[in-house]
């Protein structure tokens, strides 16, 4: 990384976002707002500091939730979408019905969930899991169904089976769509996760938020709020770098070659 | 052959008969959409004629053709393979080399790296599709059609999204493979000077539903060079063939 490069990639987010809170705690003592409303950055990372123990305690739980959904919504999404590109007439009919399970808000579904499996981490897991399969899906399914029709050719007239213009062209081909969509695929997870924890639930960073704003301790609600984004960029950041290992071909306008 | 059902079929190309023979190089010309296309698929196999008949060495064709190597204009390389496991892609499917790669990978790969600097892409082999000029991207195309040593060489329009310099370089790669091998060739083009210059037999097709309306035999004498290509019987030939495609002017 040279000198310019360095200043785009680290130095101008790092700049935005200590001007973000700057800009905050600005128009806190400006307006000299009340606790209640909107506490300044400052109070934010007190509280933070303050609460570290059960802040990161619900924290792991919200983390190991979130992760668990999602790695099912992998596996799930990878052969359904494989399932689902494997033919034209599979694809056709099994669109509508995933499309309309989407659209259902998964916080609709939370509480069937909680009268399954009751207050606890399973909901939290499923939920993550719910939200965050269609993306895998649709976009496996679509890598499939892109397959040049010529490539395809070449190798049909070669006497090559479905299985093995999956194995050899397929699936590989497929690879960007699947990690690019595991990168949405991780944040919604979280949004999952979170969303069950303030449904119903004992611990996470969700419910933490929920306890916090009962008692009207809101700079530990904004304090949730710090927490979830840190982690979430850290997720989508650890997922991109994994879909950048694995599909470097697909990289190629990006890199200097 | 037709696409569709019923009467809203759309007949893409009716009534051609013609026979290649062995080691033949051919050569389809027409206007765009004449069914030059379709009738590669039908001999490939790709496609099942809707009526007709359709035999490569004295059997009716049934399916595709494992005796068949393509190659289209758009090369279609794999983006994630380099330029050697390409060519070697077809090795991985085509019975009896399926079942021995996984031994012989070392044989295999030696003979597609040979077949790769035959046509002038050593020190290429390696590298990734996109690292690779059009030219060299088509050469590695042709390779990877040629290594099975299909009896039968289709290529669709080969040449036509190369510049005109990289195309006669081409030419004479193609010339060359051709002699060497005697592998029989059909060509799909619009190039009418590409056409005569590479084949033994042109065939000219008609507008929509694609009819033969000449064969036309080259008797130009092999070897040929590219200064053949300004040789009045070659223009004559190239001029005749214009006319019969016609369009307006």
């Amino acid at each position: 990384m040279d000198r310019g490069e360095f200043a785009i990639k680290l130095l101008s987010p790092a700049a935005f976002v200590v001007g973000m809170f700057a800009i905050w705690e600005l128009v806190c003592v400006l307006f000299s707002l009340p606790l209640t409303i909107l506490p300044a950055p400052s109070e934010v990372f007190g509280a933070l500091w303050q609460y570290r123990d059960p802040i990161a305690s619900n924290s792991v739980v919200t983390l190991w939730t979130t992760l668990l959904g999602f790695l099912i919504a992998t596996v799930f999404g990878l052969l359904l979408g494989i399932g689902v590109g494997w033919h034209r007439a599979i694809y056709a009919g099994i669109y509508p019905v995933l499309v309309g399970f989407n659209s259902v808000p998964k916080v609709a579904v939370v509480p069937v969930l909680i009268l399954w499996f009751g207050i606890g981490e399973i909901p939290a897991v499923l939920t993550a899991f719910l939200i965050s399969f269609f993306p895998i899906v649709v976009n496996v399914a679509t890598g499939l169904a892109t397959t040049e029709p010529e490539l395809e050719d070449v190798l049909r007239a070669l006497g090559a089976s479905k299985l093995d213009i999956m194995k050899k062209v397929g699936i590989p081909r497929s690879l960007p769509y699947f990690f690019g969509s595991l990168k949405v695929a991780i944040t919604l997870a979280f949004v999952g996760a979170v969303v069950s924890e303030t449904v119903g639930s004992n611990r996470g960073i969700g419910k933490l938020m929920l306890d916090a704003q009962a008692a009207f301790q809101v700079p530990i609600v904004f304090a949730g709020l710090l927490v979830l984004a840190v982690l979430g960029i850290a997720l989508y950041a650890i997922t991109a770098l994994v879909e950048r290992r694995f599909t470097r071909w697909a990289f190629r306008g990006q890199n200097a070659h | 052959m037709a696409y569709g059902r019923g009467a809203a079929a759309l007949k893409a190309i009716e009534g051609v008969s013609l026979e290649i023979a062995k080691g033949e190089f051919i050569a389809v010309v027409g206007p765009s959409g004449c069914g030059k296309s379709s009738l590669m698929k039908l001999i490939s196999g790709l496609h099942p004629p809707a009526s007709g008949a359709l035999t490569v060495e004295g059997r009716p064709v049934s399916g595709p053709l494992r005796s068949v190597g393509m190659a289209f204009q758009n090369s279609n390389l794999l983006p994630w393979r380099t330029a050697v496991q390409n060519v070697l892609l077809p090795l991985e499917i085509v019975e009896p080399h399926r079942s021995r790669i996984g031994r012989e990978r070392a044989q295999y790969r030696d003979k597609a790296l040979r077949l790769l600097e035959s046509v002038g892409l050593a020190g290429f082999t390696d590298k990734h599709p996109w690292e690779l000029s059009g030219g060299m991207q088509q050469r590695t195309s042709i390779c990877r059609a040629l290594v099975h040593e299909p009896d039968i060489l289709m290529l669709d329009e080969p040449f036509g999204a190369l510049d005109a310099f990289t195309r006669e370089e081409l030419w004479c790669t193609l010339r060359d493979i051709q002699a060497e091998r005697k592998v029989t060739v059909m060509l799909v083009t619009h190039d009418l000077r590409e056409a005569v210059f590479l084949s033994d037999t042109v065939y000219v097709m008609s507008q929509r539903p694609g009819r033969i309306l000449k064969r036309c035999e080259v008797g130009l004498a092999r070897p040929r060079d590219l200064e053949v290509t300004y040789t009045q019987p070659f223009q004559d030939i190239v001029h005749e063939l214009r006319s019969l495609i016609g369009g307006r002017h």
